[in-house]
């Protein structure tokens, strides 16, 4: 087949591979380039950096992209199913290399996100991409950050040699369902998809393990692996999104389960919603997300701030959602309370709860004081007792939650 | 503070900073002044280039501390809290820094109360320069440039509003070390040549290089990996403020994405848009309603659209893929060639057309125009797609207790996936509504075979139909 050139290229493939949301480069082991000797290139730091931010709001921190969008597959909610008619382009493995190391030298990038589309096989496909990780490793030394897509049934052993080239391997779940992922993803499996997170599970325990014991024993995965739901394309509850992902984060390990709104594609299915669920939506559940991982929120407690209907408000967040339904658990007093209990009071943040008991050491706290620490007292307010502040009757106010919900515009503006 | 003012001691004292981010100097001179107990308003601070204090010139030398002065205590997170703010560029720094370290020798958990503004402004200097040294990293932009030895150097103009150029060298030598390369901004310049950091002066947007080609590469990326269906400009304006936008290569494209986005997301959706009626509950309902179908493509063509017929309780659904030539002319479907090809192994198999419902995935012929005659066209999966919201209708209508798809196509219109016919053939497939899905090749598929590929597939064909015969004998039992 005629290719087309690499910039006409890139524009397919990445275009390909925008859909995905994980952009993180964080959390992996430190590395620079200035310890071998000036041989290799790049560092890693902890901390991940966001090069650029497209007016979509969205995070550059990684060369995102695809080694190609032919795909055998035939996934509904996919811009690159096989029945799709969108424009195909490949790169070799040593073009996406070549690309890599340019944009890391001019700053652009932290290093390489690559995906495939299958071709041919599942097997053949992993090769590729594990081709691409060995040439940036081993000819290049490269020391940036590479987080690889496993292809659904791939063999263990090329997911394996993944995992010990890249800082974090990744295989979506795609559906919260069962049954959505077989209608909209006909030739993907639960429980293939599902197998091949244990076993990269295991790997990295493993790997965590050896670690300790020898010094050099070889590093899987550093960064860990994460996954993605796709949200709205079927009839999934907030409720059912929830109670995945905390299955998933119990029983995989996962570092993060990213949520990704389903937004319309060109020459989309005809099986498919045409409109997208609300912005907000995803939003609410990243909220909940982090209930879950920074505020010992567990998903039972989550999904009692949704609604009958099992969906999480989309007017507030899912932390004054659970306090308006749990009110006989407030107000709480900020000079004495625990930090749990203090976690759980709407408008206060994991550094504002730390900073208050840090403060609280020194002197009994005014509502002034807690005023300086948080953005807004009067989301606070309602919920908390200080030295001179009791919210008497307003925490039983029937219509505390119209005091509180954002005014109606500005969810307009920050949904659009 | 326990030591004692020395009597009448009202002195005034300028300090002149050699540089506006020299920590070290600092915290000596701070540490010599608080053991001979200057209180902090009795200094001034000057920096490099700041404005001098009235007293600058002519300010007294700095008292030297008596050997047996008492120890300065400072607690670990002070002195790097202290050590990160003396980067920002507020002329108020030192002094502040200053002010605490005084206030700390009372009281060393002063730090630890976050309401006192003191301590507030110390954490605010601290954090913007943290964050001024992470957006460094993260929006310099290097642009290749060739040396005399061939070889190439990778330079990058940069504005940085606080003094944090020599605080983030290590960053950069870590992370490209194998290259060489330069920084310049208007503070100072930066270069690495692989082995040795040398600093330079002050450096104009003039001294780097104006463009490089890759710059085309990422420009063409960043406007691809953009999802116009969901803009958010805010959330990329908290990130990426403007003042940062002149030195990016990518941020000239922005106005012109934000602009598209809107269009181009309602685009997206029109042409993707199908919007049914609701769907009729008689089979000539369907047959009118399909007439007036344009949903895709195909129903532009000149062509008519061909119901399904046969009983309307059918226990035997025969799906093909779409009229040709023949049904389209005559308005009937499967009475051309492949329809006598099905007849004759219909009759052998024993199946009575009669009582058989026979129909199409896609409800209309698909075709290219070569002078005389109509070439046959295979529809694409989305147009299959399309039109099962027809065939869906008569299904439901008829209710079958057994469908028989004659290629991919009619396979496809029953499934929703696309699969392969030699290896779904010859078993049961079970469907949502309790009735059984049966492939089988189509029988056009024969007619274009010879010899022994054609005994082979007749034979395998037919077996399909005597497999369905038999089971349909079953179900109806």
């Amino acid at each position: 087949m005629k290719q087309g050139s690499i910039l006409e290229r890139l524009a397919v493939l990445a275009d390909a591979a925008k859909y995905d949301a994980s952009c993180a480069s964080s959390g992996t082991a430190k590395r620079n380039s200035k310890d071998t000797g000036g041989k290799g290139i790049g560092s890693t730091e902890g901390m991940g950096i966001c090069h650029a931010y497209a007016p979509d709001g969205r995070c550059i921190s990684l060369l995102k992209i695809l080694l190609t969008n032919h795909c055998i597959f035939d996934c509904h909610y996919c811009i690159n199913r096989a029945s799709s008619n969108v424009a195909r382009a490949r790169f070799t493995p040593q073009e996406v290399v070549d690309l890599t190391l340019s944009f890391y030298r001019r700053n652009y990038i932290e290093g390489l996100f690559l995906s495939s589309g299958i071709v041919k096989s599942s097997n053949h496909t992993m090769e590729q991409l594990v081709e691409v990780a060995r040439i940036l490793r081993e000819e290049h030394d490269f020391r940036g950050y590479i987080h690889l897509k496993t292809i659904p049934d791939a063999d263990a052993e090329l997911v394996h040699q993944a995992g010990l080239y890249a800082d974090r391997v990744s295989i979506n779940v795609e559906l919260p369902t069962d049954a959505g992922l077989a209608r909209l993803a006909p030739d993907k499996n639960t429980g293939r998809i599902e197998a091949a997170m244990a076993e990269v599970k295991d790997d990295i325990a493993q790997s965590r393990d050896e670690t300790k014991r020898f010094r050099n024993a070889p590093r899987f995965a550093p960064a860990g692996q994460s996954t993605q739901m796709i949200v709205g394309a079927d009839a999934a509850s907030d409720a059912d999104i929830v109670g995945k992902a905390s299955r998933l984060y119990d029983g995989f390990r996962l570092r993060r389960v990213y949520y990704s709104a389903f937004s319309p594609i060109p020459d989309a299915s005809a099986v498919l919603p045409l409109k997208r669920p609300p912005l907000m939506r995803e939003h609410r559940l990243y909220q909940s997300d982090w209930l879950m991982r920074f505020y010992d929120y567990s998903a039972a407690e989550v999904m009692q701030a949704t609604g009958d209907d099992g969906m999480l408000p989309l007017d507030i967040d899912p932390k004054l959602a659970w306090a308006l339904k749990f009110r006989e658990r407030f107000p709480v007093d900020v000079n004495r309370a625990g930090r749990e209990a203090m976690l759980r009071i709407p408008g206060l943040g994991v550094r504002a709860v730390d900073q208050i008991i840090a403060a609280r050491r020194q002197r009994t706290l005014r509502l002034e004081d807690v005023g300086k620490l948080t953005v807004s007292i009067a989301k606070v307010r309602p919920f908390i007792v200080a030295l001179d502040w009791r919210p008497t009757a307003l925490t039983d106010r029937a219509d505390l939650k119209s005091l509180l919900a954002p005014k109606q515009e500005q969810l307009e503006l920050f949904a659009a | 503070m326990t030591a004692p003012l020395p009597d009448g001691d009202a002195a005034f004292y300028s300090v002149q900073l050699p540089a506006p981010d020299d920590f070290g100097f600092w915290r000596d001179t701070a540490r010599a002044l608080m053991q001979c107990s200057v209180p902090p308003d009795r200094i001034a601070w000057v920096e490099p280039g700041g404005s001098g204090d009235l007293f600058a010139d002519g300010g007294q030398p700095l008292p030297v501390p008596a050997a047996d002065a008492p120890q300065v205590r400072a607690s670990k997170p002070f002195i790097q809290a202290a050590e990160t703010a003396i980067c920002h560029s507020d002329p108020a720094r030192f002094a502040l820094l200053y002010r605490l370290l005084w206030r700390h020798q009372a009281n060393s958990r002063v730090l630890e109360d976050r309401t006192d503004s003191d301590v507030r402004r110390l954490d605010e200097l601290a954090r913007t320069v943290r964050r001024d040294k992470h957006k460094m990293r993260a929006f310099v932009r290097f642009r290749a440039l060739a040396e005399a030895d061939g070889e190439e150097r990778f330079v990058a103009w940069f504005e940085p509003e606080h003094h944090i150029l020599r605080s983030n060298a290590a960053f950069f030598v870590n992370r490209f070390a194998n290259m060489r390369w330069s920084i310049l901004t208007p503070r100072g310049s930066l270069h690495w040549d692989g082995e040795v950091l040398a600093e330079g002066p002050p450096a104009q947007r003039g001294d780097a290089p104006g463009e490089d080609p890759t710059e085309d590469l990422w420009r063409r990326y960043y406007a691809s990996t953009f999802n116009p269906a969901r803009l958010k400009i805010g959330a990329m304006l908290k990130e990426m403020p403007r003042k940062y936008w002149k030195n990016m290569p990518e941020t000239a494209l922005i106005p012109e994405l934000v602009a598209g986005a809107q269009a181009r997301e309602v685009a997206m959706v029109e042409a993707g848009a199908l919007e049914f009626d609701e769907r009729p509950t008689t089979l000539s309902a369907i047959d009118k309603a399909i007439h007036a179908c344009r949903k895709c493509p195909i129903g532009a063509l000149e062509n008519q659209a061909v119901m399904g017929e046969g009983p309307h309780h059918a226990a035997l659904m025969i799906v093909g893929e779409q009229p040709g030539d023949q049904e389209d002319q005559q308005g009937r479907p499967f009475v051309g060639p492949a329809g006598q090809v099905l007849d004759v192994h219909l009759q052998r198999a024993g199946i009575d057309r009669g009582t058989t419902y026979v129909t199409n995935a896609v409800k209309h012929f698909k075709f290219v125009d070569r002078g005389k005659r109509r070439l046959h066209q295979t529809p694409t999966a989305k147009e299959i797609d399309i039109c099962r919201w027809w065939i869906e209708g008569e299904r439901q209508i008829v209710q079958p207790r057994l469908i028989l798809a004659m290629g991919a196509s009619a396979a496809r219109g029953m499934l929703g996936k696309t699969v392969s016919v030699s290896k779904a053939r010859g078993t049961a497939h079970p469907m949502e509504d309790g009735s059984e899905l049966w492939i089988t090749a189509h029988p056009s598929y024969l007619l274009r075979l010879d010899g022994t590929a054609r005994e082979e597939q007749e034979r395998l064909f037919q077996a399909d139909l005597v497999a369905v015969a038999d089971r349909l004998a079953v179900l109806t039992r």
